[in-house]
């Protein structure tokens, strides 16, 4: 509180620091300060006791030591002879597989039945309802038990597609195969591959890019400008004739053309499953503890995004649309140009703290197994090497750096598409 | 040319409206089968209600509810029906659901958590029903947290009296320094009064007073506690202790001074950036590491501070959110009548930014009452750890799906009605004109 009238002057008194707002504030201050100073002394004196007593320093030498167990879901390559480092980092991309994947699910679905619950199909409205309430008011870490459950308990084992009489099939023209191992998709290979670049050496954190990758991303965001420039073309030749050109042929052939023209002179082919033996093998495992984690992860968060959809799209006044139809719009323009701009406002800052919520539950893949940085540095790491101050501290550190980096980026999008208020 | 003009003398009756826009069918024609892709939808969602309900009915109703075992449940099925697929052996649930409930509390005692349970909502009714219970039962209410303690438990009754004099000895304090000296000394003086009772007074006090007067109840240890007894106990205490809490963490971050906000921002942020999890490790690993060494407190009430502190940083930032939303005027309009700051905030300022906050705060609640569940992964036996358990025993190994219907249930039932209750209030409190 600030004083509203300027006070007489006086000479300053050792009481004026209680009773005066002026100095009230800043003795408030201090004693908060000394007050969590010495709480903060305190913890870390304890501390340092009891790891004396125990005979445990801080250290992180361990790190460097072999691992020595397993990491069965992995990007890069990875053996049980590399160090923890190499196995946190590894869980550290697992970790963040599962949340971009979950997050991008999870948007698609949580839209879909968010417009869906405001269709005027009562059936369907209710439906989605019941999703959205069934989903919401039972604890996440029981859908990832239960997804996990209903993969390997109700999916056919690998032996049942062998033989004559196989009781299972693989779908989609034989390249896909769903078991209680996993789901084995096509893996992309190039025959006439570029190679790899090699980052960091040996280090622990050492990471391979795929050069081939690399050359589709180029060529995909050259077709990209190149379909903008176009538009722009088109839309500056609107201006001038009020003629708009068709220039959706021209665009497709900008998108096509060039990748297969790259593809081909990288002899791109599917590596497809095959069963040999008792299991599949070639193609892209994706193992159940991945897929439970991801399904259920993504349909648990779809919920919660739905109903911001539909809070988003009801926040928009019903003039709004009834001025567009006034202006000639049809409804796709309705929703694209009018609609959807100003519900995103609404939309996005609940939709970024349900992203940081779908990234920090990733880290319950520990009950199904699924080796993600909890898993291996807040898992086997910890036991093994009985580092528990450390290992939770690092991983603290990690979520806290993963989370304030989504929101930093989601924070410079909702900047962007901010109303400018005067 | 003869005139063919017409003009009617008198009103014609008025007709009933045709058959297919009103009634049964009208509804179903406008809501149902409006357009061709609404139709569409219609069927498609009928097929899907009929492929789901007829999987799931048949295994719910054509079940087994006596058996000692799976097998014995999976041989009445065949007798039954011919298979052991689509069908529940609920047995499970029949035998164990007392143990999915109450954990390994001592079942001669199961009276005292139940007790606990009604006596919660006997606290509670002044709380959320305030129009139509008198408000003195209030007093009731602030009883009840050391009383559940006691009920919970055990032991002996000086513990939590103990405990409850803490605050009496720290208000005693703050009336006597604030009318004497200042209101902020006052405040400092009742937290120094309260800890220091809590801290070196206490022990002997309850040590003297059990010497003197031994009152008390078959005491129970921690680690018989457990099912969705605990998922209560956590998430109650988590909810009642973080909501006074956040409040103070909302205000500190809204706070003109420096040193205080930043404080309450970087709390706030910290544990809002780290998933619950890693706190609960922190609970059963590190925190016997902060105190003192040879302290050891048991791992429930770890498992509460952490749970409490982690609710109570979303619990701020949900009222910060109502405390931004309020129109300046209304800060304004508080010092314009003179009030002081805490004056301020208790009649004008919290009253509302509370209730537009109330959607807000009812779905932190759930949030935090279904992430009780994580404590299984440090082995707490809540009902999901409880439900592996059970699994491993050999009479029931291999058995899923029951268990997870009835966990479902139960919290759905909870969370259900809390989010039922939030909108019951928000439309009470409406005092808008909509």
């Amino acid at each position: 509180m600030t004083t509203l009238t300027d006070p007489p002057k006086e000479h300053f008194r050792l009481s004026m620091l209680l009773y005066d707002t002026r100095y009230r504030s800043a003795t408030i201050q201090v004693i908060a300060l000394i007050g969590f100073m010495l709480l903060a002394a305190w913890i870390i004196s304890n501390t340092i006791q009891n790891l004396e007593a125990l005979g445990k320093p801080v250290e992180f030498g361990f790190f460097a030591e072999p691992a020595s167990y397993d990491i069965n879901q992995r990007l890069l390559e990875y053996t049980s002879r590399d160090s923890h480092l190499r196995a946190a980092f590894i869980g550290l991309l697992n970790t963040l597989v599962v949340a971009v994947l979950g997050c991008i699910t999870a948007t698609v679905v949580g839209v879909l039945v968010g417009v869906l619950r405001l269709s005027n199909n009562w059936l369907v409205a209710r439906i989605m309802t019941v999703y959205v309430e069934m989903f919401r008011n039972v604890p996440v870490l029981l859908w990832i038990v239960l997804a996990m459950a209903i993969l390997i308990e109700s999916l056919p084992a690998p032996r049942a597609f062998r033989g004559e009489d196989a009781t299972a099939s693989m779908n989609l023209f034989d390249s896909v195969a769903v078991t209680n191992r996993g789901v084995y998709i096509p893996e992309f290979l190039f025959s006439r591959s570029l190679g790899d670049i090699h980052l960091f050496g040996t280090s622990s954190i050492r990471f391979d890019i795929s050069l081939d990758l690399i050359a589709v991303l180029i060529v995909l965001g050259g077709s990209i400008f190149a379909m903008r420039k176009v538009s722009a073309w088109a839309a500056a030749k609107q201006e001038a004739t009020g003629d708009r050109p068709t220039i959706w042929y021209i665009n497709l052939g900008i998108l096509i053309v060039p990748m297969l023209i790259l593809l081909t002179i990288l002899g791109f082919h599917l590596g497809y499953p095959e069963l040999k033996g008792f299991n599949f093998s070639g193609g892209t495992h994706m193992r159940n503890s991945l897929i439970a984690l991801w399904l259920a992860l993504s349909l648990y968060t779809a919920a919660f995004i739905a109903e911001i959809v539909r809070a988003g799209i009801l926040a928009i006044s019903k003039g709004q649309t009834e001025a567009a139809s006034a202006l000639g719009l049809r409804p796709g323009r309705t929703m694209r140009l009018v609609i959807l701009p100003q519900a995103l406002r609404v939309i996005i800052p609940p939709m970024i703290s349900n992203y940081l919520n779908l990234t920090k539950n990733s880290s319950l893949a520990i009950a199904v197994g699924y080796m993600d940085i909890t898993g291996t540095l807040g898992g086997i790491t910890m036991n093994q090497t009985g580092r528990e101050l450390e290992c939770v501290l690092l991983l603290m550190l990690v979520y806290l750096t993963i989370s304030l980096s989504i929101s930093a980026v989601m924070n410079w999008y909702n900047n962007r598409v901010k109303l400018v208020e005067r | 040319m003869s005139d063919v003009s017409f003009v009617r003398t008198e009103m014609l009756p008025e007709q009933a409206p045709p058959a297919s826009e009103v009634g049964a069918i009208g509804w179903i024609k406008h809501n149902l089968f409006s357009s061709w892709f609404n139709s569409i939808l219609t069927l498609v969602s009928l097929y899907a209600i009929y492929y789901v309900l007829s999987g799931i009915l048949p295994w719910i109703f054509q079940s087994v509810w006596n058996a000692d075992s799976l097998n014995q449940c999976r041989e009445i099925m065949l007798e039954n029906w011919g298979s052991t697929h689509g069908h529940a052996c609920w047995a499970v649930i029949n035998d164990r659901w007392l143990q999915l409930l109450f954990g390994f509390y001592p079942s001669h005692l199961y009276w005292r958590p139940i007790l606990a349970l009604i006596l919660l909502l006997v606290a509670l009714a002044p709380v959320l029903y305030s129009d139509r219970v008198p408000t003195k039962m209030l007093i009731f209410s602030a009883i009840y947290p050391f009383l559940m303690v006691w009920l919970m438990w055990g032991g002996t009754i000086w513990g939590p009296v103990s405990a409850a004099l803490g605050f009496v000895v720290g208000w005693g304090a703050y009336t006597l320094l604030s009318k004497q000296l200042s209101e902020l000394i006052g405040l400092i003086g009742a937290a120094v009064a309260a800890v220091i009772w809590w801290l070196v007074i206490s022990g002997y006090f309850t040590g003297a007073m059990d010497s003197i007067l031994p009152i008390g109840i078959e005491a129970v240890e921690s680690r018989q506690f457990g099912g969705f007894m605990l998922a209560i106990l956590l998430g109650v205490v988590a909810i009642g202790v973080s909501l006074p809490i956040g409040i103070v963490l909302a205000l500190g971050r809204q706070s003109d001074l420096l040193i205080v906000k930043y404080m309450c921002v970087g709390f706030i942020e910290f544990i809002r950036g780290v998933p619950l999890i890693t706190l609960l490790f922190v609970a059963s690993l590190l925190l016997n590491l902060f105190l003192p060494p040879g302290t050891n407190f048991d791992i429930i009430l770890r498992v509460m501070i952490m749970m409490t502190l982690f609710s109570a940083a979303y619990m701020a930032e949900v009222i910060r959110g109502g405390l931004a939303a309020l129109p300046r005027g209304q800060y304004e309009g508080a010092d314009s009548l003179g009030l002081n700051y805490w004056q301020a905030q208790r009649l004008i300022i919290m009253p509302q930014a509370l209730k537009i906050s109330i959607p807000g705060i009812v779905s932190t609640f759930i949030g935090i009452f279904k992430d009780t569940t994580l404590v299984s992964i440090i082995g707490l036996f809540d009902v999901i750890g409880l439900a592996s358990a059970i699994r491993a025993d050999t009479a029931w190994n291999g058995i899923y799906w029951e268990l997870f219907a009835f966990i479902a249930a139960l919290f759905f039932v909870v969370c259900f009605s809390m989010s039922r209750y939030s909108m019951y209030l928000e439309r009470k409190l409406q005092t808008g004109h909509r």
